[in-house]
């Protein structure tokens, strides 16, 4: 064992494209709404998760992109499931679904404050929604950056990989907000996988541009 | 061997491990494969063909609570000693349409404790409090340099500066500002800090988990002073969430009693200054001994029927403190006085053989104050372990959960040597960490 740990996996959506370990597998159509794509993915990959239909526009995204992270390089069948870490960051939040619930209270007159909303408005909750699905039971983290922090995330997840807090990791970047939406998701592992990249954020750059 | 020295290599990354031979610590019959784990909970060196255990400690140097109980640590615990609550029954506010509990911080008094601090820009009412409790610590601690590259400033926030979404509130500032990493830049330009804040932002487990990376990055030896803060403010936006819910009680909630119904909410930020620089400590000396995360993976709103997510966090958080449950001094509870939660946890805290340890819950107080909760209620378990004594549990009177936990009454005095904080929040999530004081 070392403390070289290794991206085995990714899926990255994003401009209508679903891209799975460098493998563009999904194109959506021209001018699609970010919504109307992420469901076009879902019902292309036939994932049949009813609670997919409950969930906000971020979790939905989050979904599917941990699906397909998950379906090839199946972490959960090859590790304990309290030993998979979850930390996932982006830039709004969940200020998308936010903004949603202000809508309910703003106008005393027509107050209609929902409980299946308000629930979505903490972006931990997606990481909620991946681990429900997969049974991971891991450490877990929501962090907020302005843009993808490549160093601080290599450099954590090593850290709980290196200090055996972990032994795998699905990691990444998920948002959503005002038309745009960016999933890159991966798992790291002390294991090469199909992508043979080192944990680094020099790394991870070279993947996420 | 050629493994061995591998790992070697990766210990002396950590500064504090010396491992001067890997024959040894072989024969010394710990499994190799589990080193690393190994090497986590207990630091060691060999040194004479002796396992010598060391520690990277996180030590507590500074530390400040803002509630509607008072603007310093001691003015708040001086309350609590008293059994008196911030929750208070607002006949008419800006939070709701209807008469709501809640604990609401002196707006006039905010604003005068502001105004001494001359601060040049116009600021939002959760930067007012983050930039106030930072404040209180710095003037505390002298030894804290906030401008110094190698110290580090962690936000946790639930919500941040969401009462810029309120129409009422629109154009008062840019709409930047309702960015939790925009929220990191204001306090860090305000204190001339050079690193961008880390902001954690997972729920109502965000504070006990702030606190956790802070030990986590002083580990790593990039930092050696990590400024942990956390912060929620009183909103329409949460209070009108949480009715929705019908999960707010229509008095001050009653953690773990048997006549429970419901939450009171609250505003509140708290500080606490970690540093690995022992020398920097002020009067007796506290440590993050271990802390530890995880997810139910059961429901995303509601927390499991079993504990068992709770009971993985406080089971790693003892094997990383090296302790075992009849060590545990006092549990500082989540205690929310929903229903589920607090029958929760004493499902947990019970299968974690901790049932008779001394417990209480402080949101009786406080109210819930998301991702102020977990660091407000360490500073008072802090407290508590410096002055050798334990806050009674406002407002409870019967028990009311399923397991015979040890809910504390009334306030006592009692050498606190130790102190595990609990927190689960929305997601699934759970989060455990422990408090030891050094003699």
């Amino acid at each position: 064992m070392s403390d070289v740990n290794y991206i085995s996996a990714f899926c990255r959506i994003s401009s209508g494209k679903v891209n799975v370990n460098h493998s563009i597998m999904f194109t959506g159509e021209e001018g699609e709404a970010p919504a109307a794509f992420i469901k076009s993915v879902y019902k292309h990959y036939q994932l049949n998760y009813p609670k997919f239909y409950k969930m906000d526009g971020l979790c939905q995204l989050a979904f599917v992109a941990s699906e397909l992270l998950l379906k090839d390089n199946k972490i959960t069948e090859r590790y304990n499931k309290e030993e998979i870490a979850i930390v996932i960051s982006n830039g709004s939040a969940s200020l998308e679904i936010d903004t949603e619930h202000q809508q309910t209270i703003s106008d005393k007159a027509n107050y209609f404050p929902s409980p299946a909303v308000f629930v979505y408005t903490l972006p931990n909750i997606l990481i909620g929604e991946i681990a429900i699905r997969n049974l991971i039971k891991g450490e877990n983290t929501f962090f907020i950056f302005d843009k993808f922090d490549a160093q601080f995330t290599a450099q954590y997840i090593n850290s709980l990989l290196n200090s055996g807090r972990a032994e795998s990791c699905i990691a990444g970047w998920v948002e959503f907000y005002e038309g745009n939406y960016d999933a890159f998701l991966y798992t790291v592992e002390k294991t090469p996988g199909v992508i043979r990249a080192e944990h680094t954020a020099e790394q991870l750059l070279n993947i996420y541009k | 061997m050629r493994d061995g020295r591998r790992k070697i290599t990766y210990y002396r990354k950590y500064g504090s491990l010396i491992v001067t031979n890997f024959t040894n610590l072989y024969l010394l019959n710990i499994p190799i494969t589990n080193t690393h784990k190994f090497a986590n909970s207990y630091k060691f060196a060999i040194c004479n063909k002796q396992l010598i255990f060391l520690t990277q400690e996180s030590y507590i140097i500074a530390d400040n609570i803002i509630s509607p109980l008072g603007f310093s640590t001691e003015e708040n615990f001086a309350q609590l000693k008293q059994m008196r609550t911030g929750v208070q029954r607002l006949e008419k506010s800006a939070l709701s349409a209807e008469p709501v509990c809640a604990a609401v911080i002196d707006a006039r008094r905010l604003d005068d404790e502001f105004k001494k601090l001359e601060a040049s820009k116009p600021f939002t009412r959760l930067e007012q409090l983050f930039i106030l409790s930072i404040s209180d610590t710095l003037k505390q601690n002298p030894a804290i340099d906030i401008r110094s590259p190698k110290t580090l400033l962690i936000l946790s926030s639930t919500k941040g500066n969401i009462d810029l979404l309120d129409p009422e509130n629109t154009g008062k500032f840019d709409k930047k500002r309702l960015f939790l990493w925009e929220t990191g830049n204001v306090i860090t330009e305000h204190f001339g800090n050079p690193n961008k804040a880390l902001i954690v932002s997972n729920a109502c487990i965000s504070g006990v988990l702030a606190i956790i990376l802070g030990k986590r990055l002083l580990e790593e030896n990039n930092y050696d002073t990590i400024v942990v803060s956390g912060g929620d403010i009183m909103t329409h936006f949460v209070v009108s969430g949480f009715q929705s819910f019908k999960a707010v009680s229509s008095e001050v909630c009653k953690p773990y009693d048997a006549a429970r119904d419901g939450i009171s909410l609250g505003e509140a930020c708290g500080t606490v200054v970690l540093t690995n620089d022992k020398t920097k400590v002020k009067g007796t000396a506290i440590a993050v001994k271990g802390g530890s995360s995880s997810n139910d993976a059961n429901h995303i709103s509601g927390p499991s029927r079993t504990g068992d997510g709770l009971l993985l966090a406080i089971e790693r958080t003892l094997k990383e403190a090296n302790m075992n449950a009849s060590q545990v001094a006092y549990i500082s509870g989540h205690g929310t006085a929903t229903l589920y939660n607090d029958e929760m946890e004493a499902q947990a805290i019970t299968t974690a053989n901790l049932q008779d340890v001394p417990m209480n819950s402080l949101k009786s107080y406080f109210g819930h104050t998301l991702g102020a909760a977990g660091i407000i209620e360490s500073i008072i378990g802090i407290q508590s372990m410096r002055s050798n004594t334990l806050i009674g549990t406002y407002n409870y009177n019967e028990p009311g959960v399923t397991k015979p936990v040890n809910i504390i009454k009334q306030t006592t005095e009692r050498t606190v040597n130790n102190c595990l904080k609990t927190a689960a929040g929305f997601g699934g999530c759970n989060a455990a960490v422990l408090f030891s004081k050094e003699a």
